[in-house]
Parts: structure tokens; C-alpha cells; sequence
């Protein structure tokens, strides 16, 4: 354990926020937000009881995902509203049905940004923290954010991933989370600011880094930071518009910054992994699964966790040329317009539509289970979403099991629970 | 933030005793959101999966004690159901930050109180003083001590939570 004076990210972020000098884990402070995102489908609840008070139109972002295009009449009512408020409150940054999930658009157009503090009204906002923003989910107190711009927060305690090695073929990011929710707990970082590091880290594509922030809440953090090196850097300043890049403040711990627990995870021993019905902790290795015979109704990519250029281009590799299982639907999401576009452009959804797979447009689709692709009783899926909950996809009676895009894709292939590594030699 | 006189701050009632890791998928399904059922039958889909007799049988007043990381998952206003159907206060070895947050945030009490899943029995009838952090065990006569709020939170909590404020045009203090 590190003892020291420094500060690490969050307490940083938290300071400069609250308007402070220094703060340490305990603190309760008011902080200014720098940016606030909101879904279209909630938004007209919310923006009602802030009662028409936006502090900055700059600074909020609303995306109308979840539910897009609208499943149901009580939907289709909420986006309309919505739009109708927006355009009254005077939004500019706003995104319609079919571009995206909310985190990847927030990502994909320029408004996560190192340094700064974002609350979303959704729980994986700490998506953000792959480019080294402390964001975080919240929900109840939106309209109060939407109104002034400011919430409370009590400074959290900070821990650290350390990932050394590299990453052996067949093994992803995704592996990397799991494996860290199966051997030390669904709660490891409850409360805290988790920080990725490590030189592991460094080596994986900003895509993987992603599904690391991504899933920080799954392992119960507040904050899944990551501090900026220059691939993050370059990523955002393609994106941030010239006039604000000046106001760009990319955050790093300090050398002596206090952890209250800092974990070493040798990425190289890691093997292909599995969450298992009903909790995110609940993790074997692929080739266990694959040799008990888990038979799979549906395989699932999409979701903010894995449904990114790459995570299309491995499973087209692995399907190319080959058909998905007759008893077993391949649903793909993208997770953006943009990520479609792109995969449309490579070839990679030809690749998977002859191989059978439903592409559907962006949105959250089957991940929440509000629409495109529901669970019945007793089904069985295996998804690259971050959440297998029980009832989370459609019936609470139907399996749920998590995995990378490599693993969705080779399950899909053999139609149960398969380790990819074979098709990947 | 003045104290919301209505609210007397001590609870009694039977206790529902749930495991780890509760979700909010499990407290208010998806099933039930989104405008798939009218909006005053939400209610009814309350832990269904895992107690489909809760929303039929519970009483205002009741009390939901559970295991660690309560309320993980997705941000959905899953406190707010339960202070709907009346659940006085929850009582967790530790919660998910968000629905801590949202509880919160909506002045509703939500106590981390070590060592209650060991000493709670579902049905046991408890009184509780949220703002005190005493739980007491009236069908053992056990006595449990919760972590007090921080000062902050406890008078948001009096206040009546964030989202009072906002309504009465009022603003945090630090
Ligand atoms: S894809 Fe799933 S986890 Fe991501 S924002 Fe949508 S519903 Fe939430």
C-alpha cells in the first residue's frame, strides 16, 4: 500500500471541481459539473421538475437511445415530449434515434474529456473514464444538476489495477474484468475511485480500455479513471472543437498519491472467461463451459461494453466463411451509427449477415431488455453486454451468461458455450 | 434545509430479509418499465422474480434488510419504489452508490448496518431510528448499532432530500 501526500485522479478532479486546493477521501463537497448527459426517454421527466432551468445548454448532451426507435406508445410519447422541452431549453447537443448508445456517442463526439467531472443519468457514465474524466452514474438528483449545475459528492477513497504482461491471443479487456469480479469480488471498488494502470494497459487499443471504465461499476466504482497517455490525447483532440482545447485539463495521479489497496494482475496468465447466471462475479473459463455442454438460444453482441469496431472485426473473423447454429440466433448491435458505418464500410456486417447473424441498427437493442431481442422462459444467451442479472434481458426465468465479442461469436459458431481460442491460432 | 415536520423518524415494522448483491433488475424489472405497464401498476412488479409475493403482502411500515453491494446495477429510481410501496427504511451491510445516492437524494433513510443479516430473520419485527442509526430487533430483543449519516447527509435526508430543495427554489450549503 502507498502512503503519501499526493492526490490521485479523482481527488484532483473533485478539488479543482469543488473549487478547493486539496481534498481527501471522507470530504463531503459541492462540485461543479463540467458536463451532464441525459437520455431522451427520461429526459421530459426530469427537465419538468427542474422546471425549465438549464444552468449551461453547452454543457448538456442528451441522446435518445434505450429505446430507440420507440417499442412502445408511453416511449414514442416521452421522445416527443422530450424533443419539444429540448428545443425550448435551447440544447444544441442533442442526438437522435439510431445514433448510438449514449456512452459511445458521449465518447465518439468529442464531450469525454481528461480532467474533467460528468454525471450521467445512467450507470455506465463512467464509460468516460477510459479518457480520464471522473463520471459517474446518478439518477434522482438530475433535475437538480440540470437546474444548477452542481451535486454533492463525497470524496472517495481510491484503488488501483495495476495490469502487467500482455494479453495472450483470444484474450480481451473483457476477460480482463471478469476475471477481476470473479476472484476478488463483485464490491472490490464499492464506493471507491477505481484508477487502471499498468503497462498491459497502455498496450491495448482505446477500444479495449473502454470495456474496462465501462464495467467500473460492476465492480461497484464510483469513478473508473484511467490516466491519459497520448493515445487518448490524440483521440480527443480529433474530436474536441478548437476553441475549448485550450480548456483541456488531462488530470494524472500524483507519484505519492494514497491508494487504499493497489491490485497486480498478471494479464498474460489470463484464458478466455465467462460470467455465469445470475451475477457478474460468477465466473468460470470458456473451456470449462465448453466442455460441460452449455447449450446457447441466443448469442448477443451489442451494448456499450463490446459492440466497437473491433469487437465486430473479431467476430466476423471467427464467422467468415462459416454459418451461426442453426438452433441459435446471432443478434448484432452496433454500438454506434458511426460503428456502423464503418463495419458496413470494411465489409465486416456482410461478413456477418452471410453468416446469419440479425444486424440490427444502433441502440442498447437486447442488453436492457426493453426491445429487439427479448428472452423467453428457460432460454439461455450469451451476450457481451455487462450485465447478467436475472430478468435482465426478458424473463427472469431465462440464463444469462457474459462474455468478450471473440467468445459471443464462437459460441454462436457451435451453438453452446465456446472457448475461441481454437479459431483464432 | 429545515426539518419536514410530518416526519417522525422512528419506524417499526416486519422485516423482509434479502442475500447479496440485490440488483435493481430484480427490484424493478424491466418488465415493468419503459411504459410496458400502466404506471400505477409498477408497484406490483416489485421483487418478483425472487419473493412474488412481496408486493402483495408488504405493509407500510415494513422494513427491507439485505446482504452487501444492494441496489447494484442499473441507476433506474429503484429507492423510490420502495418508499413507494411503504418500506419504511432499508437496512444493508453496504449498498450500490447509486441507489444509496438516489435514496438519498429523494430524503429517504438508507442505513449500513453491519452484522444484519445475521441477526435479522425474515419476518422479525424491528424499530428503527434511521437518523440515530439504532435498529432494534423486537422478536429477539437484539440490539444493532447502524453507521450513522454523516452530518451532511443526515440533514439532506431531514431536509427531505435533494429534490426537495429544488423545489423550493433552496440550494446545497457545504
Ligand atoms: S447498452 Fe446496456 S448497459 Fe449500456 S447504456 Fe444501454 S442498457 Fe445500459
Amino acid at each position: 500500500m502507498s502512503v503519501g501526500t499526493g492526490m490521485t485522479m479523482a481527488e484532483k478532479v473533485l478539488a479543482r471541481a469543488s473549487g478547493r486546493e486539496r481534498v481527501r477521501p471522507g470530504d463531503l463537497v459541492i462540485a461543479r459539473v463540467d458536463r451532464l448527459l441525459m437520455t431522451g426517454w427520461r429526459f421530459a421527466a426530469f427537465a419538468k421538475q427542474a422546471g425549465g432551468r438549464v444552468w449551461d445548454p453547452e454543457r448538456v448532451v442528451v441522446v435518445f437511445d434505450h429505446v430507440a426507435p420507440p417499442p412502445t406508445v408511453s416511449a414514442a410519447n416521452a421522445f416527443a415530449e422530450a424533443r419539444k422541452l429540448i428545443q425550448e431549453l435551447g440544447l444544441r447537443h442533442v442526438y437522435e434515434v439510431g445514433r448510438g448508445i449514449c456512452h459511445q456517442v458521449f465518447l465518439e463526439e468529442g464531450f469525454a474529456r481528461p480532467g474533467e467531472l460528468v454525471v450521467g443519468a445512467d450507470s455506465h457514465t463512467g464509460t468516460a473514464g477510459a479518457l480520464g474524466a471522473a463520471a459517474c452514474g446518478i439518477n434522482v438528483e438530475t433535475p437538480y444538476v440540470l437546474a444548477y449545475g452542481e451535486t454533492w459528492f463525497r470524496v472517495p477513497e481510491s484503488i488501483k489495477i495495476v495490469l502487467e504482461g500482455e494479453l495472450p491471443p483470444g484474450v480481451y479487456s473483457k476477460d480482463v474484468v471478469l476475471y477481476v469480479a470473479g476472484t476478488y469480488g463483485e464490491d472490490v471498488a464499492l464506493y471507491k475511485s477505481l484508477e487502471w494502470d499498468g503497462p498491459a494497459l497502455r498496450k491495448m487499443s482505446l477500444e479495449s480500455r473502454i470495456v474496462l471504465s465501462n464495467m467500473g461499476v460492476e465492480l461497484g466504482a464510483k469513478f473508473a479513471l484511467q490516466p491519459p497517455d497520448e493515445v487518448v490525447l490524440e483521440y480527443v483532440r480529433a474530436r474536441v472543437p478548437e476553441g475549448d482545447q485550450k480548456s483541456l485539463e488531462p488530470v494524472r495521479p500524483d507519484p505519492d498519491a494514497h491508494y487504499e489497496r493497489v491490485l497486480e494482475v498478471d494479464v498474460s496468465k489470463l484464458e478466455p472467461l465467462v460470467a455465469c447466471p445470475h451475477s457478474v462475479g460468477n465466473v468460470k473459463p470458456a473451456g470449462a463451459l465448453e466442455a460441460e455442454g452449455v447449450r446457447v438460444d441466443q448469442a448477443f453482441l451489442g451494448s456499450c461494453t463490446n459492440a466497437r469496431l473491433e469487437d465486430l472485426e473479431i467476430a466476423a473473423r471467427i464467422l467468415k466463411g462459416r454459418q451461426v447454429h442453426p438452433g441459435t440466433r446471432l443478434l448484432v448491435t452496433p454500438a454506434s451509427q458511426r460503428v456502423y458505418e464503418e463495419a458496413l464500410k470494411r465489409g465486416i456486417l456482410g461478413a456477418l449477415a452471410e453468416a446469419g447473424a440479425v444486424i440490427t441498427h444502433s441502440d442498447c437493442g437486447a442488453c436492457p431488455g426493453f426491445h429487439l431481442g427479448l428472452l423467453g422462459d428457460g432460454e439461455v444467451c450469451i451476450a457481451s453486454q455487462n450485465r447478467n442479472y436475472r430478468g435482465r434481458m426478458g424473463s427472469p426465468k431465462a440464463q444469462i451468461y457474459l462474455a468478450s465479442a471473440a467468445t459471443v461469436a464462437a459460441s454462436a459458431l457451435e451453438g453452446r458455450i465456446a472457448d475461441p481460442r481454437k479459431y483464432l491460432a | 434545509m429545515d426539518k419536514p415536520t410530518e416526519t417522525t423518524w422512528k419506524y417499526r415494522g416486519r422485516a423482509w430479509v434479502f442475500g447479496d448483491h440485490i440488483n435493481t433488475d430484480l427490484i424493478l424489472p424491466s418488465e415493468a418499465m419503459y411504459g410496458k405497464v400502466p404506471e400505477d401498476e409498477v408497484k406490483r412488479y416489485v421483487f418478483r422474480a425472487i419473493r412474488p409475493e412481496f408486493a402483495e403482502r408488504v405493509r407500510p411500515g415494513d422494513l427491507v434488510v439485505a446482504g452487501v453491494n444492494f441496489g447494484c446495477g442499473s441507476s433506474r429510481p429503484a429507492a423510490r419504489v420502495l418508499k413507494e410501496l411503504g418500506i419504511a427504511c432499508v437496512l444493508a451491510e453496504s449498498f450500490s452508490r447509486i441507489f444509496f445516492r438516489n435514496a438519498i437524494n429523494l430524503g429517504y433513510p438508507v442505513l449500513v448496518c453491519p452484522g444484519i443479516t445475521r441477526a435479522v430473520r425474515d419476518g422479525d419485527e424491528l424499530e428503527v431510528e434511521p437518523l440515530e442509526g439504532r435498529v432494534r430487533d423486537l422478536t429477539t430483543g437484539e440490539e444493532l448499532q447502524a453507521e450513522p449519516l454523516p452530518p451532511f447527509v443526515r440533514q439532506l435526508v431531514e431536509a427531505g432530500g435533494l429534490l426537495e430543495l429544488l423545489r423550493r427554489g433552496e440550494r446545497l450549503r457545504a
